[in-house]
């Protein structure tokens, strides 16, 4: 039975336990590697990507998907260099004007998924590529440069922390906090779970879905200015892409495409780290730079693989105990699912 | 007294679809703290009337009130927010979220003024309300852990915090084990003693018998007969049902057994769910398997079909040897498997009825080396097989699965594998959720099936349907064989001795005796 519930533990907390087996891979591979200052670069460079990933998140929980979150990055760079181009404005209402403009973007891929009903797979695909071709329109294509007290902020540490880590961690503790402990939070595992029982419940479902691609705007507007401010410049293919990494570090966080399953504390901020890690790692012990692409993949490919496995394992984990025991006790007794046996459920999974 | 004054007051409801008039001029009225019996066929109009009731469909004429005042919800949770809960049939319960969660799910209670939840107090609230219904669990666990009965205490529990005045069942114990039933009907009766008036909707009559005041029963939408549960004796409320007098609940058996070896299952184990399970069945038999819930019925007809793993013993089907988790083997072989949950693994529910019904069959109709499926032989076939299953459908080609009534999509589920002509039926409770008439029917496609030589395995919960089908009934217990019984010595009591694996209690072996006769 201790065993049994230690599994289940373990299989609960795969992508924590994943992040630490890479990190020391990586480690006895290359000593250099086994350092704080390597955590504090994974963290800044995962930060951008993870803000996006906590917005993805959600979407996924409610077994939908924003696909526009790379070209919503972008647009809301360019839109907001536009306006700094015009006016100054203190730095905050720059973070804040990049977030709403990201909000706006979400607000039109929520309307035309909640009323004119069309695929969110389609709606987002779609918002990629009509956000980033009117980036390119606005910006003739040409690299659209910040203030340098926007790339300042980049590189700026507070308490040997840098601000991007800090942005990134409060996203994370809101978002968290907004899924555990309020109903909009519940609701968007019910939505995800079964859609029409939640409405049957009660669940005002358009409106829970419509806030997710808000939310998922939002937070791609506020991580694409992280970016920018890491990088001091927005290039056309800015963020180019960067949808997959997001919807890579939700999944290697636990999140099911299916909805209804996953969180963003300690999962997704997991994924998002472990993706960097592998990144970071590859540049550290030199591997070839054409291999990198498909060491990562690789990598990638094999915590998902691990992940169905994980998930089926504890599905097993969960269900058998349930089942007819052995007359005598040491088949095991029912663990913290026991119901009476004899009571057990009769439907096959 | 003042519980005379009704709670729920119906009149002259009545709703169309498509033209189609499906409920006609109904009439009711509840009082507080009691009890309504609503029976009738599948697509008598119940689930359209209690629907109307819990604001899913607006009526097109007559008019409700609640409590004297006008009652027209807007949907199901105004209706809910009025007082009229509907515990579905197909319970409402998020698996993925903890019991509070599924509580409070649209109505938390707030750390006002900040926008999050309660959490301690939802729970102390929480853990109230299982008390009060009797659920024994933490209020953290989490809904997928927890077996069917339980889930629907949940349900109730839900019902019970927003005070409801009228609450609604359908079909509430189809997946209730007999223990879990007795505690419901106890739950029911604390309600009725709280003043909440129950409308109970079942095709278990004894059932109904068992917990209504009065009866009301509807046959093609219109009412034809409601009063006290006194004078609605069993047999009244079928005649009145069906609108004839059913004279016998099973078809007389025609196929006679043979002495080849459709199949055999030899010893087969797998650690915690079977123990050495032997069993044959023979051409043109019918074998029942009973047992309680969660005897390893179902598993083990998996494990047969090939669907779950098993550690030692073999099964063959035909004379073959059937390898271990290999579904199609099985196919090949002759082997049909109907499940249970015909909504999540028996029908396309989206498509039409001869899609369904050519699943299985499909390669037998391709032509050519490139295995193009002859559409014209196809649909005359499933013509053929709806034709002898009696299929009530509009069309064959366009209708939908999901709009047929249960008894019609459970023929479907029969009727996709008669096409691929199998020599083994494994049937996992084929009536659950079906009513009397369309009972009948599939009693009469069983013993068709066995006439034309295919050897039957049916799995049961209902002890009479067996008695009255089978030529042997097999009982299952923890995953053992604990009794067998052959027809002409079939024994209602000794049977349930054996799957309760003790001196089995007279008012069990009643209530089962008492259920459909």
């Amino acid at each position: 039975m201790t065993s049994r519930r230690a599994q289940l533990l373990l299989l609960r907390n795969m992508p924590l336990v994943l992040l630490v087996v890479v990190f020391v891979v990586f480690s006895l591979l290359d000593q250099r590697f086994f350092d704080p200052q390597t955590l504090v670069n994974v963290a800044r460079q995962a930060s951008y990507i993870g803000i996006v990933a906590v917005g993805m998140t959600l979407v996924l929980l409610t077994a939908g998907i924003d696909l526009s979150v790379g070209s919503v990055m972008y647009l809301s760079a360019v839109l907001v260099a536009e306006v700094l181009d015009r006016t100054a404005m203190p730095l905050f209402m720059v973070v804040v004007l990049a977030a709403a403009v990201g909000g706006l973007l979400g607000l039109v891929n929520a309307t035309t998924i909640t009323v004119l009903r069309v695929m969110p797979f389609i709606v987002t695909l779609a918002a990629m590529s009509a956000y980033r071709g009117y980036a390119w329109q606005l910006s003739e294509s040409r690299e659209v440069n910040y203030p340098d007290a926007v790339a300042e902020l980049g590189s700026t540490d507070v308490l040997g922390v840098p601000v991007s880590v800090l942005v990134f961690a409060a996203v994370v503790l809101v978002v968290h906090v907004v899924l555990t402990r309020t109903a909009f939070g519940r609701q968007i595992y019910a939505v995800g779970r079964d859609r029409r029982a939640a409405e049957r419940a009660g669940v005002p479902v358009k409106r829970v879905i419509a806030a997710v691609y808000v939310c998922s705007g939002l937070l791609a507007g506020l991580g694409g200015f992280v970016a920018v401010s890491q990088l001091g410049t927005v290039v056309p293919s800015f963020a180019q892409a960067d949808e997959f990494d997001a919807i890579a570090a939700a999944v290697l966080g636990g999140a099911s495409l299916f909805g209804g399953r996953g969180n963003v504390w300690p999962g997704t901020v997991a994924g998002a780290l472990l993706l960097q890690l592998v990144n970071v790692g590859l540049v550290f012990t030199q591997v070839d730079l054409y291999l990198t692409p498909m060491v990562s993949a690789a990598i990638i490919f094999l915590a998902v693989l691990l992940d169905a496995l994980r998930t089926r394992q504890l599905e097993r984990l969960e269900r058998r105990t349930i089942r007819v025991e052995g007359d005598q006790d040491d088949a095991g007794p029912p663990a913290r699912t026991g119901a009476p046996v004899g009571e057990a459920q009769g439907s096959a999974p | 007294m003042t519980a005379d004054a009704p709670v729920l007051v119906v009149e002259g409801v009545s709703k169309e679809f498509f033209g189609v008039r499906v409920l006609r001029d109904v009439s009711l009225s509840l009082a507080p703290g009691r009890v309504l019996g609503l029976v009738g066929e599948n697509g008598a109009g119940k689930s359209t009337l209690m629907n109307i009731l819990g604001g899913i469909l607006v009526p097109d004429g007559g008019s409700m009130r609640l409590d004297g005042e006008p009652y027209r919800p807007r949907g199901p949770r105004d209706a809910a927010a009025l007082g009229v809960t509907f515990i579905h049939q197909e319970l409402n319960v998020f698996s993925n979220l903890s019991i509070t969660d599924n509580l409070f799910l649209t109505s938390y209670p707030r750390l006002r003024p900040l926008p999050l939840l309660a959490k301690r107090a939802s729970r102390e609230r929480a853990r109230q309300l299982l008390r009060e219904v009797g659920l024994d669990r933490s209020p953290d666990d989490l809904v997928e852990t927890l077996a069917p009965g339980e889930r629907q205490l949940v349900e109730i529990a839900k019902a019970i915090s927003t005070d409801a005045k009228v609450v609604i069942f359908d079909e509430p114990t189809t997946s209730l084990t007999a223990r879990e039933t007795e505690k419901l009907f106890d739950l029911l009766r604390r309600l009725q003693a709280r003043g909440t008036a129950i409308v109970y909707i079942s095709h278990i009559l004894a059932d109904v018998r068992r917990v209504a005041d009065e009866i009301l029963v509807l046959r093609d939408g219109g009412l034809v007969g409601s009063g006290p549960v006194a004078e609605f004796p069993t047999d009244r409320m079928i005649s009145l049902m069906v609108g004839r007098a059913l004279e016998q609940l099973y078809p007389d058996r025609r196929a006679v057994p043979g002495d080849g070896v459709v199949l055999d299952v030899a010893h087969l184990s797998q650690p915690g769910v079977v123990a050495d399970v032997s069993l044959q069945v023979h051409e043109g038999e019918v074998v029942g398997l009973f047992g309680l819930m969660g005897a390893g019925r179902t598993e083990l007809a998996r494990m047969v079909f090939g669907l779950d793993p098993y550690a030692s013993g073999s099964v063959a089907v035909d004379g073959h040897r059937v390898p271990p988790l290999d579904p199609r083997a099985a196919i090949r072989r002759g082997a049909a498997f109907v499940t249970e949950d015909r909504r999540d693994e028996g029908l396309l529910m989206d498509f039409p009825v001869v899609d369904n019904l050519a699943m299985v069959a499909l390669p037998r109709f391709g032509r050519g080396p490139a295995g193009v499926v002859d559409t014209r032989a196809l649909v005359a076939a499933a013509r053929e097989v709806g034709k002898s299953l009696r299929l009530k459908t509009a069309s064959l080609e366009r209708q939908p699965a999901r709009s047929l009534s249960g008894g019609n999509q459970q023929k479907i589920v029969l009727g996709k594998w008669l096409l691929s002509q199998p020599r083994l039926f494994i049937l996992d409770e084929p009536t659950r959720g079906v009513d009397v008439g369309a009972k009948y029917e599939v009693y009469t496609v069983v013993d068709d099936l066995a006439a034309r030589g295919a050897g039957v395995l049916v799995i049961s919960s209902e002890l009479d349907e067996l008695q009255g089908i089978c030529d042997r009934i097999l009982v299952l217990r923890r995953g053992e064989i604990t009794g067998g019984f052959e027809r002409g010595a079939f024994d209602a009591e000794r049977i349930l001795r054996a799957a309760f694996g003790e001196p089995a209690r007279r008012a069990s072996a009643q209530d089962v005796a008492e259920e459909t006769t």
